[in-house]
């Protein structure tokens, strides 16, 4: 497009910029000069421009804009440039021009002054590569609105067009437009749908059912995205926390949500086809453990035990409501014979089902945490990383969501301080520590690692021995919450030295302090579950005639159950007594206003913590998806309202994104895949108790899974295939590292796709370096000819 | 469309009234003077509260006044649906303060100062400032012309994977 600039129009303000020139007149030797200087690039017209300018300007020499090839003087003119580009040296005309420039005027329709456009300007072809081609525009009345918006609104119009009538919404809705020009632009767009309609009846049969399903599956898929995302629960409770404390403590309430909803999807799926089939048809009931009292809900045994809630309910029966003709099993005796004309419900194997629904399970919520995680990582991936991210962190550091006047200028205070220390470090740079100074440090750190390893192993030890100790006293009848007790306190108390020994440590930068943190609290939790997890199936579940167990899984499972309990238990305690006292405590005895803060990683990683015991205990209690949820819930106002009576925000600045990240991969990584194999392993390898639960009488938990598959081969042609090609397939080691070659091949092929778009974004990055150069050497020439030219007017 | 975006049009619609005097209520398409919108709760203390209003108002006095249309293009811009091109395009005129196009060194200054807040003690000094200025520009002009232009602003932005979760308002 032409844009028609004036630039011989003199007016008043620009008579105040040549005020300082002196009034001199470089005349013809200024148009020669630039003649020359645009013809040869070897000759440097210093001495030409010194004369010339420093006559009429009184400037001095670093202001002096002119260089065609300036590479002698590049790095002295670089800040001038810079200088010179700034307002108070340019008339209207350069500055009406600056402005109307289109990188400054970048999808900015309101703001665009509507310059002469090219009224022959050819209908663009659309982006979108369908079977539409763009069509002219053909009536008149249709191009003369078209004339009255700009030039971008109408290059988006004609893209539109090519687009089907969904896409092209999505798009709008994604555009920066104000809502009065989107409905303008969608008015234009959209003004001839009928006639494209009548287009389509020409597409080919096929393409247009193919163009129709995918269009009706995206729409579906478009939906189901916006239910799931929209879910609102807990919406207004979390938005005041949120404007209050910030998205750092929002961070961990969205990451109990999302917890809470794994839960749900575990429950529902066990519900549906464990606990309900097996409950219709409950096995013969015992009755000499009938009486229940309420520390039985608390211990997990008694009259729970013989529940539906743990693994010793399930029997091995294949339910079904009537028996085949010709099968004379006891067990069936009573049921009515199959009547091929009436309909029967399908024999359900509940051992299949318990083997199938936990492990189908796994590997969806596998495949959630797995997206989830690439996901947020994909998120904070960058091509090209820089060390330090100074300016996007000023742009993106104010929290829009806080909105309560005293967090907003806690948040003020953070930013300032933040800043402060930034630009101190950087004018005085690393301080130069002397020897004894790093030594003393480095012996610091030693120290406090020491400490905390030392800790780490005494607890595990100290919980090794407790469990052997209840081991041998049997039968545990008395000693049952001793372990979870212990287990619990040691969890709550043990972070705390953590925290003590970071804070005396004194870390220079905040983040590796809150690594640091999360590394050693995350080494406890594993090293006390490893004990425990070797305590389970190391050493009840090889040996369980000796410890006097019948029905071992029971028995892991209630422990399992304790625990899960009494962590809930001492994280009510920890919250009333820590932080309701801790306040009340400052205020009273010590008379200071200073509120203890929210430690966002340790509570994580106690949430992550349940979900693991979680995770381990749903093979032996089925139901226990159900008392996490439960936790959960009451945890999360719990936590909601000692927040808002007890604690500050932090003065900390927290990354909210790249810890939700770490978050997600600790969940991931030691928590469900350490769950999953140890799943794994008890299903694969160890043997179940001979007397209760569905896979009595059998070698492992996965025979079962076999046996089953083998009784539908036998009356199924399909399946004798499918276990064939199984068999053939999966257990023939070449064929897995055929399918891992070719894993290998593609992430070396993306990695070099990175490789070479790191190269391309960096060559691009000087392009627009010297680019930039260019525009300004075109200013500058632009504003001193026009400065001339209106010099020399007045003259003549 | 769903269910979750006719609640969010209601109870935006329900907010936007309240604000409205009760005669102004039975006239289409009003405009609610910027004073009005600055009371809401979500507002009322956001530093950058006045450039909002500036920013989303379609009136030709550039008064600061929205219309429920200019209510929801704020809503929607700072909802959790808009993509980081619509939020990084919306942020960047609310960081110009000027509305010149570019963010340049006066713009960057009133940024940082809205940041650090109002009281003596928190502001920087004019060194600092300066410095600053000067590393905020090094990092993101890439065509060293002195100002951020809304390309090298976005380029800036889509490092910062926090960007999207400051930059909304909840209603």
């Amino acid at each position: 497009m032409a844009y028609s600039v004036n630039i011989s129009q003199t007016d008043s303000d620009s008579e105040s910029d040549f005020e300082d020139m002196g009034g001199s007149k470089p005349g013809q030797g200024t148009f020669r000069f630039i003649r020359e200087s645009a013809a040869s690039t070897q000759w440097c017209p210093e001495s030409l421009q010194m004369d010339d300018f420093r006559g009429c300007t009184g400037a001095n020499r670093e202001e002096l804009p002119f260089t065609a090839s300036g590479h002698m003087r590049d790095e002295t003119l670089d800040t001038g440039q810079r200088k010179s580009l700034q307002r108070h040296h340019w008339s209207a005309a350069t500055l009406k021009v600056l402005s109307s420039m289109p990188s400054r005027t970048a999808g900015i329709n309101a703001v665009i002054p509507k310059y002469a456009r090219d009224s022959s300007q050819q209908p663009q072809t659309s982006s979108h590569d369908s079977s539409h081609h763009s069509k002219p525009i053909q009536a008149d009345f249709v191009q003369e609105e078209m004339e009255e918006i700009s030039a971008e609104e109408k290059q988006l119009v004609s893209n539109l067009r090519g687009l089907s009538v969904s896409e092209a919404m999505r798009k709008l809705r994604a555009t920066p437009l104000s809502l009065a020009d989107k409905m303008r632009v969608r008015r234009l767009a959209f003004r001839d749908v009928d006639e494209s309609s009548f287009i389509s009846r020409n597409i080919a049969c096929y393409r247009r059912l193919g163009v129709y399903i995918s269009r009706t599956w995206s729409h579906c898929l478009f939906s189901c995205l916006s239910v799931l995302t929209s879910l609102q629960l807990w919406h207004s409770p979390m938005k005041i926390l949120s404007g209050r404390f910030g998205t750092g403590v929002l961070s961990y309430f969205l990451f109990l949500r999302t917890l809470l909803l794994f839960n749900l999807f575990l429950f529902t799926i066990n519900g549906l086809f464990l606990v309900f089939p097996q409950a219709v048809n409950p096995p013969p009931h015992d009755p000499h453990s009938n009486n229940f009292t309420g520390l039985e809900l608390l211990t997990g045994t008694g009259y729970l035990s013989q529940s539906v809630m743990f693994y010793g309910f399930y029997t091995n029966t294949t339910l079904t409501t009537c028996r085949a003709a010709n099968s004379n099993a006891t067990n069936t005796a009573d049921l009515p014979i199959c009547d091929p004309h009436q309909p029967h419900i399908v024999p359900y194997s509940i051992p299949a089902a318990y083997l199938f629904t936990i492990a189908i399970a796994f590997f969806i919520i596998c495949i959630i945490l797995v997206y989830s995680m690439s996901k947020s990582f994909g998120r904070s991936f960058q091509v090209l990383k820089s060390n330090r991210n100074l300016a996007g962190n000023i742009f993106c550091i104010w929290d829009f969501k806080i909105s309560k006047n005293t967090s907003v200028r806690l948040q003020s205070e953070k930013i300032s301080t933040q800043l402060k220390e930034l630009m101190s470090e950087l004018t005085s740079g690393e301080d130069a520590k002397s020897y004894t100074q790093r030594l003393c440090r480095l012996m610091v750190h030693v120290l406090a690692w020491v400490i905390c390893l030392i800790s780490i192993v005494l607890s595990a030890m100290a919980v090794h021995y407790l469990s052997e100790a209840c081991i041998t006293q049997s039968p545990f009848k008395d000693t049952e919450l001793v372990l979870p007790a212990v287990v619990s306190a040691i969890n709550l108390l043990l972070p705390g030295l953590f925290n003590l020994c970071t804070w005396v440590e004194n870390y220079d930068s905040p983040s590796v302090c809150v690594y640091v943190s999360i590394f050693r609290n995350l080494m406890l939790k594993v090293s006390i579950i490893g004990v425990l997890c070797f305590r389970w199936l190391g050493r009840i579940a090889v040996e369980p005639v000796n410890h006097g167990l019948q029905c071992w899984e029971n028995c892991v499972g209630q422990e399992l159950y304790r625990l899960l309990l009494m962590d809930f238990v001492f994280t009510v305690l920890y919250t009333f007594l820590g932080e309701f006292l801790w306040r009340l405590f400052f205020k009273q005895v010590l008379k200071r206003n200073r509120k203890p803060v929210f430690d966002i990683a340790r509570n994580v990683l106690e949430l992550i913590y349940g979900q693991t015991l979680t995770w381990l205990g749903v093979l032996f209690a089925p139901l226990l998806p159900a008392v996490q949820i439960l936790k959960l819930f009451v945890l999360f106002y719990m936590k909601k309202s000692s927040l808002l009576l007890n604690c500050q925000a932090s003065r900390q600045p927290w990354r909210a994104s790249q810890m939700t990240t770490l978050f997600v991969s600790l969940l991931f990584f030691p928590s469900y895949l350490g769950a999953a194999v140890s799943v794994t392993y008890t299903i694969w390898t160890i043997k179940p108790s001979t007397e209760c639960g569905p896979f009595r009488n059998l070698t492992t938990m996965f025979h079962s899974g076999k046996l089953w598959v083998q009784q539908l081969e036998s009356s199924n042609t399909l399946l004798f295939w499918l276990s064939q090609a199984y068999d053939f397939l999966v257990e023939n080691p070449l064929f897995l590292f055929l399918v891992n070659g070719v894993f290998l091949i593609v992430i070396y092929v993306h990695s070099q796709v990175v490789d070479g778009q790191r190269r391309i974004v960096s060559r691009l990055q000087k392009q627009i370096e010297n680019e930039g150069k260019d525009k300004k050497f075109l200013i500058t020439n632009l504003q001193a000819l026009y400065e001339r030219s209106s010099l020399v007017s007045p003259n003549r | 469309m769903s269910m979750s975006f006719f609640i969010h049009l209601f109870s935006a619609h329900k907010r936007f009234t309240e604000l409205l005097t009760k005669d102004e209520k039975d006239l289409p398409n009003n405009r609610v003077p910027m004073e009005r919108i600055l009371t809401l709760p979500e507002l009322k203390s956001n530093p950058f509260r006045k450039r909002i209003c500036n920013v989303f108002s379609t009136s030709e006095y550039k008064d600061g006044g929205l219309t429920f249309e200019d209510f929801l293009d704020l809503l929607s811009a700072f909802s959790d649906s808009a993509t980081l091109e619509i939020k990084s395009h919306y942020a960047f005129r609310i960081f110009d303060f000027d509305d010149d196009g570019t963010l340049d060194c006066g713009d960057l200054e009133k940024l940082v100062n809205c940041l650090t807040g109002e009281t003596d003690d928190t502001r920087l000094t004019p060194e600092e400032m300066r410095q600053l200025i000067n590393n905020i520009l090094e990092e993101s002009d890439i065509d060293k012309d002195g100002t951020v232009n809304l390309s090298e602003f976005q380029h800036v932005i889509s490092r910062s994977p926090d960007f999207v979760s400051s930059f909304k308002i909840v209603l």
